[in-house]
């Protein structure tokens, strides 16, 4: 090698130093440009610690002077987003010194993926619900879109994948929303409507009216309507008569009635009570006698305050989809 | 004398340079770099203009395009989930260099490498510029005055816009090349593009303006790497000191060692010692000291000791390809040795994988996923309905309508989320599906095994089958 100072002088340099008379240091010098690449690296670290936070002093550190903007609501005094004229949240431009927390609100609003979905939010806005199934993009979209909503608001009752919660306690049951009934109706407009302003179920208890024999005959009849294998067909037509009362909401034939959500009777999806997995007639009796007997409280709050619109009618798209026709 | 000597000059931090100014040079290998420049630099160079007709995607022959993640290379698409494709050629690309390394050693260093390459350019330019050896040597000397100056300032300036128009054209496979060009330069192009550019402008003219050989010395691990690969019959660019010495060493022409009966009377060796080898050396080694890690077996060496030659009258290849067994014996090597054939079946295996894979390429990619929240659902007729995610990518220039049925289910019914009627992907396109599969409760299973069947309206794809489960409870 030319640059090796073998070549140079025919030997190698040493350091000067000589210990015991003859042990020498060779001396083979690092290249010019690694020593500036040392000297470029600290440079760098000068930089950094200028634009970045870097060094900690007392209990805070040193910010650095290059900043990220993002927006960011404006809040009120109470610490709640201001509302414009328009219904939405009015937003100001927010510049913080660089940090991930900045950075990550900045991406959430201006990446190319923010950028994209709000093009997709843009494009469903003026389509209707029909419209947006039809179109395999749009539904993709209101699909992803809504399967992200249902996870954070809707999962933690009715399960991740919308298959609601049978439970031992009538009132600790959560529908089922991938089967194909709707107690509240299924059309878009109920969902949204539904979701929008919350549902409040209501089935008085009958313990009063209904006890004993009486009990169990209406329950008879009540498993008859769905052709429950077991069923005492002699208890059931006795217990016809008691139905009479029930009518009123899940109608005469007990075929339900959405406008109230007052359940269909007569098919075999059972939301609040497990009939479809007791073991024998005598346990689905029992469940059903203790629904008459306590009546049944449901309650879904409302999402207006926490979803916007265009959210809910995307999770409307998405939960529609579930089950299917 | 036991304590430390302090007296002598203080060592220095650092090693300077001494710039290496390598006489330029005609012959054969001359000109087969010649060749191999212009080229590499014209593929390089053109390729990111060259247009190409394509129903999806954009319409340059070659690009790598990071945001839609695919890679074209005129009619072949390469997507992400054929990305082993890629590890293939680089694969091969190693062993093609094992094999070609261990028959004549650094062919790639001294012929291919774009350091090589690009040093080659720069030197020109400052051939062009500066004139040759004797005179840049001159210049190096010479004082700063405006001559200098000129000159020197010259070079670098034409070396800055050759790394600059490097660095873009870098930059223009990333990206749709007439439409870089015009956001380049009104400063509207992203700042990756600029990033890039401006980075690979500064490496190129530092490492092929300054760095030069001593990116192949200290930074280069294929220098060291290849060297292990050489053996006693690998070709390597040799002074052959057996001849160029004699018995009496090499010596300049002179009065009664004119002739080669002369030399060869008195003792002495064909070399001259004229030091044209290494005053043409772009590493500026000495070949006569052998086999060494600075040298990039470029062969110009070769050229000027051969020029030298046969302006004597006297024979070639005094400085020649030989191996260092050849050097030895006078045996010639024999290419069919068991490393060769070694590296050349593996280089041939790859090479063959590896067009089997891209003429393999799926047309589509599909999955079929059982939605396992919940796993079967009980309808209001009684009948139990599993839901499946199918997914399916086509990597066709045409779109695909396919028909779904199932197969293995009795009484099955099949309905697409959105209710349509067929699939229908767009060309190179993804799309997912959310899929109901219906069918009456059956005693006594609990699970079954169900065949998903797609077929091609088109009939541009084969049928293809996927398999999932079926759970009644």
């Amino acid at each position: 090698m030319s640059q090796s100072p073998e070549n140079k002088k025919g030997q190698v340099e040493t350091t000067g130093h000589v210990w015991d008379g003859d042990l020498r240091e060779y001396n083979n010098p690092l290249p010019r440009w690694w020593l500036w690449g040392f000297y470029g690296t600290i440079i760098f670290a000068v930089v950094y610690w200028i634009l970045y936070p870097a060094w900690p002093y007392a209990d805070t550190y040193t910010k650095g002077v290059s900043t990220v903007s993002f927006q960011s609501p404006v809040l009120d005094k109470a610490g709640k987003p201001v509302k414009g004229p328009d219904g939405n949240v009015e937003m100001e431009t927010k510049t913080e010194h660089w940090n991930s927390r900045a950075l990550f609100y900045q991406e959430m609003q201006s990446s190319p993926s923010a950028l994209a979905q709000k093009e997709w939010l843009a494009k469903v806005k003026g389509m209707s619900f029909e419209q947006i199934a039809a179109n395999p993009d749009t539904l993709n979209f209101a699909n992803s879109a809504g399967h992200a909503l249902f996870g954070d608001h809707c999962a933690a009752c009715h399960g991740t994948g919308g298959q609601g919660v049978l439970a031992m306690n009538a009132e600790a049951s959560y529908p089922n929303l991938t089967d194909n009934a709707w107690i509240h109706g299924g059309d878009y407009a109920k969902i949204v409507q539904d979701m929008t302003n919350g549902i409040q179920g209501n089935m008085p208890a009958f313990g009063a009216l209904f006890q004993g024999e009486k009990l169990t005959d209406l329950a008879q009849y009540v498993l008859s309507l769905s052709h429950q294998p077991g069923v005492n067909d002699e208890a059931a037509n006795r217990g016809k008569a008691s139905f009479a009362t029930c009518a009123g909401c899940h109608g005469a034939n007990g075929t339900g009635n959405q406008m109230i959500g007052a359940p269909n009777l007569t098919d075999k999806i059972w939301d609040f009570v497990d009939v479809s997995g007791a073991p024998n007639i005598d346990a689905k009796l029992k469940l059903v006698e203790g629904v008459i007997d306590h009546g049944l409280q449901h309650k879904m709050p409302k999402f207006s305050d926490r979803l916007t619109p265009e959210q809910i009618r995307l999770l409307a798209v998405y939960v529609r989809q579930l089950g299917g026709t | 004398m036991s304590s430390v000597n302090l007296t002598e000059q203080e060592p220095e931090l650092y090693q300077a340079r001494d710039p290496i100014h390598p006489k330029s040079i005609k012959g054969r290998f001359r000109t087969f770099k010649t060749v191999v420049l212009a080229l590499a630099y014209a593929i390089f160079f053109l390729l990111p203009w060259v247009r190409w007709e394509r129903v999806v995607g954009p319409n340059q022959a070659v690009m790598f395009d990071i945001p839609t993640r695919r890679y074209y290379l005129f009619d072949l698409i390469i997507h992400p989930q054929d990305m082993f494709l890629l590890a293939g050629f680089l694969i091969l690309a190693a062993w093609l260099l094992f094999f070609v390394t261990g028959m004549v050693g650094r062919a790639f260093c001294g012929y291919f490498c774009f350091q090589t390459l690009w040093t080659d350019v720069f030197m020109k330019v400052e051939h062009w510029i500066q004139g040759d050896r004797n005179k840049r040597m001159k210049l190096e000397k010479q004082v700063w005055n405006p001559e200098k100056i000129l000159k020197k300032g010259l070079t670098v300036l034409v070396w800055t816009l050759i790394a600059f128009w490097t660095g873009f054209t870098f930059t223009a496979y990333w990206a749709d090349a007439p439409r870089l060009f015009m956001a380049f330069f009104t400063g509207t192009a992203a700042s990756a593009a600029y990033m890039t550019t401006g980075i690979l402008t500064v490496t190129t003219l530092v490492a092929a303006g300054f760095a030069r050989e001593q990116v192949c010395i200290y930074m280069c691990p294929y220098a060291r790497f290849q060297a292990v690969m050489f053996d006693k019959e690998t070709l390597l660019v040799s002074y052959d000191a057996l001849r160029g010495e004699g018995s009496a060493g090499r010596k300049p022409l002179q009065k009664g060692l004119m002739t080669l009966e002369e030399r060869h009377s008195a003792g002495t060796g064909d070399c001259i010692d004229c030091t044209l080898c290494v005053q043409v050396c772009p590493t500026g080694i000495d070949i006569r000291d052998g086999l060494q890690l600075a040298c990039i077996s470029c062969g110009l060496c070769i050229d000027a000791c051969d020029e030298i030659m046969t302006k004597r009258g006297w024979p070639k290849g005094l400085i020649r390809y030989a191996s260092e067994k050849e050097l030895e014996t006078g045996e010639k090597p024999s290419l069919l040795k068991f490393r060769t054939i070694g590296y050349g079946i593996a280089t041939a295996l790859a090479s063959a994988l590896l067009i089997y894979g891209v003429l393999t390429i799926k047309p589509l990619d599909f999955s079929i996923q059982q939605i396992r929240q919940p796993l079967f659902v009980l309808m209001s007729d009684g009948s139990v309905q599993n839901n499946y995610e199918l997914k399916i990518n086509n990597k066709e220039q045409s779109a695909l309508e396919l028909e779904l049925t199932v197969e293995g289910l009795t009484g099955a019914h099949v309905a697409i989320g959105g209710d349509f009627t067929t699939l229908v992907i767009p060309p190179d396109e993804t799309r997912n599906y959310l899929i109901h599969v219906r069918a009456p409760r059956t005693s006594g299973i609990s699970r079954q095994l169900i065949t998903f069947k797609l077929t091609d309206k088109t009939g541009l794809v084969p049928v293809i089958v996927g398999q999932s489960s079926f759970n009644f409870k």
